[in-house]
């Protein structure tokens, strides 16, 4: 079923596209050789490139050329074996140069597809556009003085890559999973540590609305959202304004936008009159970047196995649903746990382990799976006490809240505990034989037909052992007994 | 007499110990001292420094560890950032700028031991074909016409380098030539000058006017010293990405080979109705001295000449547009303050840059503008490919070509500044030499009716200079030009 949204002439689809700006995991900028690390003082990872002092020149720093081919192959879009750059001019005080280095006519990556998946198990196919590299610009704080603004410019040359999608998106939900699993693949490549926060991942969202079977309406680009919530209310409330344009008999003005979280509204920045003219140009600083097919192909010989394929993997290999193998996939390090944990065992069960139970922990804890108090091998360890029997199903809960307090290894919490499974039928037969001396009544109520009594047998049972006894072997004992 | 010395002749005479590197030093600076204020050539001396320079380099001849230009004074065009000692290309808007880095073509020279005396005068970024565009004064040229002391150009952007070296204020200079900035002043002056191959010389560290047409090379008062100049200048640089991955060839040799054998192009394109006679003449008498030396003269054509100029003046405005931009007051330079930024850039730009120069970003702002894009930009890079190919195609048939450097000799100050586009004109047979990223070099030949200089221009195939310089050797050898201006040191 189609998103759509009820106006009052009848409902309305959303159109959206999103180009996403992706900070490149670099050591050095993407055309000098000032270091990239966040969270620097403010001004001491400027190059004199950076600063554009007169007579600098931009030298291209290949290793952010691999990283944008590798997600290029990673997005399986096409690689441009020629590229070029040009500049895009315009004045601020955190452009040094007054023009930022990008890729406008030739970029480095043609389109590409990623796979996203909705909440009802189906898939959708959003196009890519392309991928280009450019300049991040320095950063202006307003807020350091009353008159003055303060530039910082250690951000000023930073690698960027923009990656624009069709706008084949039709729903919050839709911009919200593209964000994410653009997100998920970024970071499996190494490529973006895709942290919207700390603003090395940024999203303009392209918005318009339209009745169904309409060609494109007029779009607003809505700015700078910094984080994936953000991105599906902007849309949502974007959307909504839009279509309140249009049915008071308005016209939507192709606009730049900004989103007010606060506020949860977008507000108009500049108009179409007042954009830039941004007199693109090749750079004759640089030649145009040729690349060598047999080097695009070395790079995609050392991929990683990315998202859609280790999902495949683990539905085929492990037999999980593809909802668990989505969830468990997402990150790459759940993925590495859960294939630990997995390894030679009951791999739904493992998946279910670390989906419910460990999930849950990480959560309450406010821990990550990274720095996670239970280890993949002693989640695995605990696995492995339950399928030989030395602890049963219940008792397992009990030992993993003390993992997860503890950080200890599940055998040594059993032994310390005495938490091992009783499986001396004997014991199991004097236990069945107190509980029914106790309770006579109960015995003749079950012989004379009432055989949902059978339950509060076996509980009585598993109480008075503390929980340890085999279930398998004490519901066998109980039916012998009550014959 | 020092002030008859070549930058060869000095060299020979410091390894010999005929004089100290000091001694040259402190004879260039008295005479920049006494000549400075009449010609402007300098908008810094660094006395200081150019004796610390000489003092070791003389330390260094003493121990017998002199590298190729150890204690050669030079002019260095202020043009090329030079580390703690301020570089303004002539504009007030870096009039305070000190750069904290050395360029790579005036390392190289360090390297190689040369003194640095001062940084030379030159239009302001280089724009202009008189220097008179500096925002510290216009440059005058040495020479005047006969019997007529009325001050002339020095040609430009490279007047203050030209104007030095003719007047015998330094051995050498370096200059940067965008289209036709080390020519055209080589030939205002009676001097000689060459713009070697685009990517020859790195362009790291030199202020950038039109970054794919701008390149460094000498000038000098001979063929050879620009020679021994441009084997220090040039070579590969990692930083600048333009820059060519070649080694290094001996040009100082080149200027032996001979022309015999050579075949030499005349473009009948740049023969006008409107040339002056006596520049036709200085031509034909270039060309018939070759033939004399043994090389074959022969006709070609370069159809797309008479674009180079108006597609030039498109393409070097449009990059200017874009590298002067980062000139706004904010990290370096000259700021005027403003109530907002706007206003900050405002102000900043309108009291730091001068008229031409202002002429220029509104120019190439509007080539590059939405909607004039594909009309001027475009279209002129298309051009500039045919006119690349014009030489691509004469050179499979020639291996040098022979032209007039410019359209006159040097004129008045205060002449063609009413329009631009006379300005302009200037450039108008050295431009397309830019366009191809192709080596020029400018060598006197001879001199008009009122006793100025002429130059003839020689053209060669990409990196190879070797050939240029062979062909001007066998010209300035021929042509056995003399006579000296009227404004020069002595002693």
């Amino acid at each position: 079923m189609a998103y759509t949204i009820e106006g009052n002439t009848g409902p309305w689809e959303i159109v959206v596209g999103l180009e996403v700006h992706a900070q490149v995991i670099s050591r050095a900028k993407l055309f000098s050789g000032a270091a990239t690390d966040f969270g620097a003082p403010p001004n001491s990872q400027v190059s004199f490139v950076d600063a554009a002092f007169p007579g600098m020149l931009p030298v291209l720093n290949q290793e952010c050329v691999a990283q944008a081919v590798r997600t290029g192959l990673g997005l399986n879009a096409q690689i441009n074996l020629t590229s070029r750059f040009d500049r895009k001019n315009y004045f601020y005080a955190d452009l040094p140069s007054g023009y930022q280095i990008s890729q406008f006519e030739h970029p480095i990556v043609g389109t590409g597809v990623v796979e996203i998946e909705l909440a009802d198990g189906s898939t959708r196919q959003i196009g890519v556009t392309r991928l280009h590299l450019e300049q991040d610009a320095g950063k202006s704080m307003h807020d350091q003085s009353p008159t003055k603004t303060y530039v910082d410019l250690n951000r000023s040359g930073v690698g960027l890559m923009e990656i624009v999608s069709e706008p084949d998106i039709r729903s919050p939900e839709e911009a919200g999973a593209y964000l994410r699993k653009l997100r998920s693949i970024l970071r499996y490549l190494g490529t973006c540590d895709g942290n919207m926060e700390e603003g090395s991942m940024r999203a303009d969202v392209n918005v318009s609305v339209r009745k169904t079977g309409e060609a494109y309406r007029t779009r607003c680009e809505v700015k700078n959202v910094n984080s994936i919530r953000f991105v599906m209310q902007a849309v949502e409330v974007e959307a909504i304004r839009q279509i309140e344009v249009w049915e008071s008999g308005g016209e939507v003005q192709q606009e730049t936008r900004l989103f007010d979280s606060a506020r949860g509204e977008t507000r108009s920045m500049r108009s179409k009159e007042d954009a830039h003219d941004y007199r693109y140009f090749p750079d004759p600083d640089l030649l145009p970047l040729v690349l060598e097919q047999s080097w695009v192909d070395a790079l995609r010989a050392a991929l990683p196995e990315l998202p859609d394929t280790k999902r495949a993997r683990f539905i085929s290999d492990y037999g999980l649903t593809p909802y668990d193998a989505g969830v468990l996939v997402a990150e790459q390090s759940t993925a590495l746990f859960f294939e630990a944990v997995a390894q030679g065992r009951d791999a739904k069960q493992a998946a279910n382990w670390v989906t419910g139970d460990l999930f849950g922990a990480l959560n309450r804890t406010g821990t990550s799976i990274e720095t996670s108090p239970v280890s993949a091998e002693n989640l695995g360890a605990l696995l492995d006490l339950i399928a030989d029997n030395t602890i049963n199903g219940k008792i397992a809960k009990q030992v993993f809240e003390e993992m997860v307090a503890t950080g200890a290894a599940p055998a040594a919490i059993v032994e310390a505990k005495g938490l091992r499974q009783v499986t001396d039928t004997s014991a199991i037969d004097a236990a069945v034989d107190a509980i029914m001396a106790a309770n006579p009544d109960k015995v003749a109520e079950y012989r004379s037909g009432k055989d949902k009594l059978f339950g509060f047998f076996v509980g009585q049972v598993m109480k008075a052992m503390a929980g340890k006894g085999n279930p398998a072997l004490v519901n066998t004992a109980i039916k012998a007994k009550l014959g | 007499m020092i002030s008859d010395f070549t930058l060869a002749g000095a060299r020979a005479a410091l390894r010999q110990r005929d004089v100290s590197a000091l001694e040259l030093t402190n004879h260039f600076l008295t005479a920049i001292d006494t000549l400075n204020p009449v010609l402007n050539a300098f908008i810094t001396v660094t006395p200081d420094l150019a004796r610390a320079q000489a003092a070791a380099a003389d330390a260094a001849l003493a121990r017998g560890d002199h590298g190729p230009l150890t204690g050669i004074p030079l002019a260095i065009k202020d043009l090329f950032c030079t580390q703690g000692v301020r570089t303004t290309a002539a504009s007030r808007i870096l009039e305070p700028f000190v750069p904290p880095y050395e360029s790579t073509v005036s390392a190289n020279l360090l390297r190689d031991g040369a003194i640095f005396l001062g940084k030379a005068n030159l239009d302001e970024f280089a724009m202009g074909s008189s220097n008179a565009t500096s925002a510290f004064g216009p440059v005058i040229n040495p020479w005047t016409r006969a019997g007529d002391n009325r001050q002339l150009v020095p040609g430009g952007s490279s007047g203050g380098s030209a104007a030095a070296v003719a007047a015998r204020l330094a051995l050498g200079a370096t200059a940067t030539d965008t289209g036709g900035s080390i020519r055209q002043p080589a030939s205002f002056c009676g001097i000689a000058g060459i713009k070697p191959t685009y990517g020859r010389c790195s362009r790291w560290g030199v202020v950038a006017f039109a970054s794919s047409l701008d390149q460094a090379g000498p000038i000098a008062r001979t063929v050879e010293d620009c020679a021994i100049l441009l084997g220090s200048m040039a070579g590969y640089d990692a930083k600048d990405s333009t820059s060519a991955n070649l080694a290094v060839p001996d040009f100082a040799a080149a200027c032996r080979r001979g022309v015999k054998g050579l075949r030499i192009g005349v473009p009948r394109e740049y023969r006008s109705d409107d040339m002056p006679a006596e520049i036709e003449t200085m031509w034909q008498q270039g060309l018939s001295w070759l033939r004399d030396a043994g090389a074959e003269i022969v006709d070609v054509s370069l159809p797309h000449t008479k674009y180079g100029l108006a597609t030039y003046y498109i393409v070097a405005p449009a990059e200017a547009s874009s590298n002067l931009a980062r000139y706004d007051g904010v990290r370096y330079g000259a700021r005027s303050q403003g109530a907002d930024l706007i206003d900050l850039y405002e102000n900043t730009r309108a009291e730091g840059f001068g008229a031409e120069v202002k002429r220029r970003i509104m120019i190439g702002t509007y080539v590059l503008s939405a909607g004039y894009y594909d009309a001027y930009y475009i279209r002129a890079q298309k051009v500039r490919s045919l006119i690349l190919q014009d030489f691509t195609n004469v050179f499979a048939k020639v291996d040098a070509l022979l032209t007039p450097t410019a359209p006159s000799a040097a004129f008045g100050l205060g002449e063609r500044m009413d329009d631009p586009l006379k300005m302009y004109f200037n450039d108008v047979f050295t431009v397309p030499a830019n366009m191809a990223g192709i080596p020029g070099m400018s060598v006197p030949a001879g001199l008009d009716a009122n006793g100025l200089p002429l130059g003839l221009q020689v053209l060669g195939k990409p990196f190879d200079e070797e050939t240029v310089f062979a062909v001007a050797q066998a010209i300035e050898t021929a042509a056995q030009f003399t006579t000296q201006p009227s404004i020069r040191a002595k002693g």
